[in-house]
């Protein structure tokens, strides 16, 4: 069976409409960063600092009582998200003052006072005094800066420069897309997404080094040939295979998303929005930045 | 058969079947045959806390406290020293936080003392007596090296003592080391009570015994002498519940240290069915705890824990033997934890959590059974579009698949990582990751197929010249994973372990292991059309 057959798209003339829409995705991104880094976004408390609890009930609750709960004991700034499915809640608080082992304690004996008919069960709680958080936020930039670094060095050793530039364009590109979806939705920005991030920023280039191997390969065939027609010829070659091997891994990541449970759900989403940009990228970002630097480097 | 297939086979089944023998005692689940012995693996794979449950704690160690525990120790030494030999000193006090200045009256003492600390002292900085309008000063500082020397063993102390309570309180492998500077990690699988645990760890256990000063006013606001401290005692009403606070003047001199104590057990009042803990002294605890009792009938000794009075009873006799008891209002199981902190010992600092992350038992199942349903869905789904798309190519490429997942379970396995919630993750995504290289080898031989090539020559040509861009696809995710691992703590670290385990395997069963399969119905039988 064939997806695609013989196709003659020409993706480097569609440039300017991939770059607009990129160059808004990449501002987005940038945004999301600069929120991040001011902790203006929606931090998980990894990195924030401050205690997470998920909670189960045995009976059916509103958030409204909850919080009122939480309030009548002085709990004011937390966030609530009940989860569906067997009435579980989870309760986030940013940037607690007390010390880490008594809030979750006070949570479970306020919850014991104002809701005496319905029993509950902790299921998990996450204290994380804020000089940790600090420390894995360093940490974190180190490592996503370490990794990129890595791969445009690969990259520009294995080929050469203009399409190891190319590929962290669209490594970076990735990433920025990542998490301008993140932001936008105003999901949680914690150690998991960063790690779905450094996932995809891997990954993504497995479709580009496929794109860029065939090119490499038909320039020295066909030297005479002009640098555009030989990156559209080379990615028309290549795209069933492109999308073939993108499919499998979003088959895979999309029934993480939808049946691992709560604990990965988001993370899996970042796998999922991260294969699909991936793809996207490869074709429409990576190649086109190198057809433009050849293009300078002649004329 | 040609071209080294037998030992191509024959490394394919082996690993398979090593494979097996690691994962043998995590599919038995702890019910081995009793012939499974020897050599055989026993470890079954480990389970992160955030899939089997458990407490993982961040320790901070207050290092300076303990710079400033060693000061304390040294001044009372001197103190004792000086009385001994009757040297008059106005005062010695901590001066800053690496300092112990002392106070003599005349020029002669002062040169006297200045050379005994000398001789005492050599680690330490001394600064030649200064006249102070009357007054000599020597001041002793303890330089850079030593502080940071003795922040260090106070982190490995406290990491002993940590250890050693753990032990007692009965936690089946539990995880305690250093990271960084000051701090510890502890992680306490599949605790049941993890509240009680933490107090356990995070106690001082700091045990003074100290007179009670009966000439101050012990209420609140009354002004305490410099000799002295107020400290409150705290009353549990067994009946009621209601806690009362008694506040007491002591003698901030501490007596008798907790270092001094060989045991400690818990014993039960019979007259009050009230739990105690007995404690043993050394033979030199023994001879203090003699003296003093002795010099002091009648007067109240207060028995304080991390500077809170747990008892003050009056000595009614010289108590000789060494033994004594801590009473106080408390349960069994309060008594039964001061039991383990006392025999386990002090805290040479306090410590503080900075990271407690703690998840139920039934989160952690329930992650593995959602982990699982989604790692089956996943793998029906590759399988099924493998097979239309690549009809029998396709069949192989999921024999490779499901030989990459095996494998590395096995290897999981043999090499005791550790599986976390994300590593199952890992998994299911090189479910799908694990066939790409064989899309990419399909491709091109269908590619060389059209261009007119036996099915032979083009499976051939298809492994040959898919070759250098699988390698290249594997090595940017293995750079990724390199750098998540170095980064990534606990569950992230569980990730890394998966992705690149499985990335490694994967060139093995793509290259290697489906080659094989067409290499053997090649070489056998006259193929002339590829199901591709």
């Amino acid at each position: 069976m064939e997806l695609i057959g013989k196709t003659k798209i020409d993706f480097i003339g569609m440039r300017n409409i991939s770059f607009m829409i990129s160059g808004v995705i990449a501002l987005v991104g940038i945004i999301a960063i600069i929120q991040i880094s001011r902790g203006a976004a929606n931090m998980g408390i990894d990195f924030s600092g401050g205690t997470g609890l998920q909670i189960k009930f045995a009976k059916p609750f509103t958030t409204d009582e909850i919080r009122k709960a939480l309030a009548d004991n002085g709990i004011k700034e937390v966030e609530l998200q009940e989860i569906k499915e067997g009435n579980q809640l989870l309760i986030k608080m940013r940037k607690s003052t007390a010390p880490v082992g008594k809030i979750a304690e006070t949570i479970e004996q306020d919850f014991k006072k104002a809701l005496p008919g319905n029993s509950f069960t902790i299921e998990s709680t996450t204290e994380i005094g804020p000089s940790i958080g600090d420390k894995l936020r360093k940490d974190t930039l180190i490592a996503v800066a370490l990794s990129l670094f890595c791969i445009i060095l690969y990259i520009a050793w294995r080929f050469d420069f203009k399409f190891g530039i190319g590929a962290t364009v669209a490594t970076l590109h990735d990433v920025l897309a990542i998490l301008a979806v993140f932001f936008v939705m105003n999901k949680e920005v914690n150690l998991l997404l960063i790690t779905a991030v450094l996932t995809v920023a891997g990954y993504s280039l497995t479709d580009t080094v496929v794109v860029f191997d065939r090119i490499r390969e038909n320039l020295k065939k066909n030297a005479k040939d002009s640098m555009k027609n030989v990156f559209n010829a080379s990615i028309n070659e290549v795209l069933s295979r492109t999308i073939v091997t993108s499919l499998t891994v979003f088959m895979a990541a999309t029934s993480l998303w939808l049946m691992g449970g709560e604990v990965i759900h988001d993370f899996a989403f970042a796998l999922v929005v991260g294969v699909a940009v991936g793809t996207y990228s490869s074709i429409f970002v990576a190649s086109p930045v190198v057809v433009i630097l050849e293009e300078r480097a002649k004329s | 058969m040609s071209k080294g297939l037998t030992w191509r086979i024959g490394l394919i089944v082996l690993f398979l079947v090593g494979s097996f023998i690691y994962l043998i005692p995590t599919l038995a689940g702890g019910k081995l045959p009793s012939w499974w012995g020897g050599l055989l693996p026993k470890d079954k794979i480990h389970l992160g806390l955030d899939l089997q449950g458990g407490t993982h704690l961040v320790l901070e160690v207050d290092t300076p406290k303990a710079v400033e525990g060693k000061l304390d120790l040294i001044i009372t030494d001197l103190e004792d020293t000086l009385n001994s030999k009757t040297i008059r000193f106005k005062q010695i006090v901590k001066g800053g936080s690496d300092r112990i200045a002392v106070t003599l009256y005349d020029k002669m003492s002062a040169d006297t003392v200045a050379k005994l600390l000398k001789e005492k002292y050599p680690q330490l900085e001394l600064a030649a007596p200064v006249d102070e309008g009357g007054f000599y000063a020597v001041s002793l500082r303890m330089g850079e090296k030593e502080q940071q020397d003795t922040r260090d063993k106070a982190v490995a102390q406290a990491l002993e003592t940590i250890r050693n309570r753990i032990d007692q309180f009965g936690v089946s492998e539990p995880v305690i080391q250093r990271e960084g500077i000051d701090h510890i990690v502890v992680q306490l699988p599949g605790i049941k009570d993890p509240k009680r645990a933490i107090e356990l760890i995070g106690k001082t256990a700091r045990l003074e015994f100290k007179l009670v000063d009966e000439g101050a006013n012990p209420a609140p606001g009354m002004p305490v002498p410099p000799e002295d401290e107020r400290l409150t005692e705290k009353k549990v009403d067994a009946a009621t519940g209601a806690v009362t606070e008694i506040p007491l003047v002591l003698k901030r001199k501490t007596l008798i240290t907790g270092d001094l104590l060989t045991d400690a057990q818990v014993r039960i009042d019979s007259q009050y069915n009230q739990p105690y803990v007995a404690i043993e002294f050394n033979s030199l605890g023994a001879k203090l705890f003699d003296q003093v009792t002795a010099a002091n009938v009648g007067k109240r000794f207060a028995i304080v824990l991390d500077n809170a009075i747990y008892s003050a009873p009056v000595i009614r006799e010289r108590i000789s033997g060494g033994s004594a008891q801590i009473s106080g209002s408390f349960t069994e199981k309060e008594a039964a934890d001061l039991a383990i902190v006392l025999r386990a010992g002090a805290l040479p600092a306090p410590v503080k959590i900075i990271q407690n992350v703690t998840v139920g038992p039934s989160l952690g199942q329930d992650s593995i059974n959602k982990g699982l349903m989604a790692g089956l869905i996943g793998v029906i789904l590759v399988v099924i579009f493998m097979t239309i798309y690549y009809k029998l190519s396709g069949l192989i490429a999921n024999v490779g698949m499901v030989l990459n997942i095996i494998y590395l379970m096995g290897a999981l396995a043999a090499l005791g990582a550790t599986l976390t919630l994300p590593g199952i993750a890992a998994i299911v995504l090189l479910i799908g990751m694990s066939v790409d290289s064989n899309v990419l080898i399909f491709e091109r031989i269908r590619e060389e197929l059209r261009l007119g090539k036996t099915a032979k020559a083009a499976v051939d040509a298809g492994y040959d010249k898919a070759f250098l861009t699988i390698m290249d696809s594997h090595v940017t995710t293995l750079i990724t994973a390199a750098v998540l691992f170095q980064f990534g703590t606990g569950p992230v670290k569980g990730f890394a372990v998966s992705l690149s385990l499985g990335i490694i395997i994967n060139l093995f069963t793509s290259l290697l292991g489906t080659r094989v399969i067409y290499d053997f119905i090649l070489g056998r039988t006259h193929v002339k059309n590829l199901s591709i």
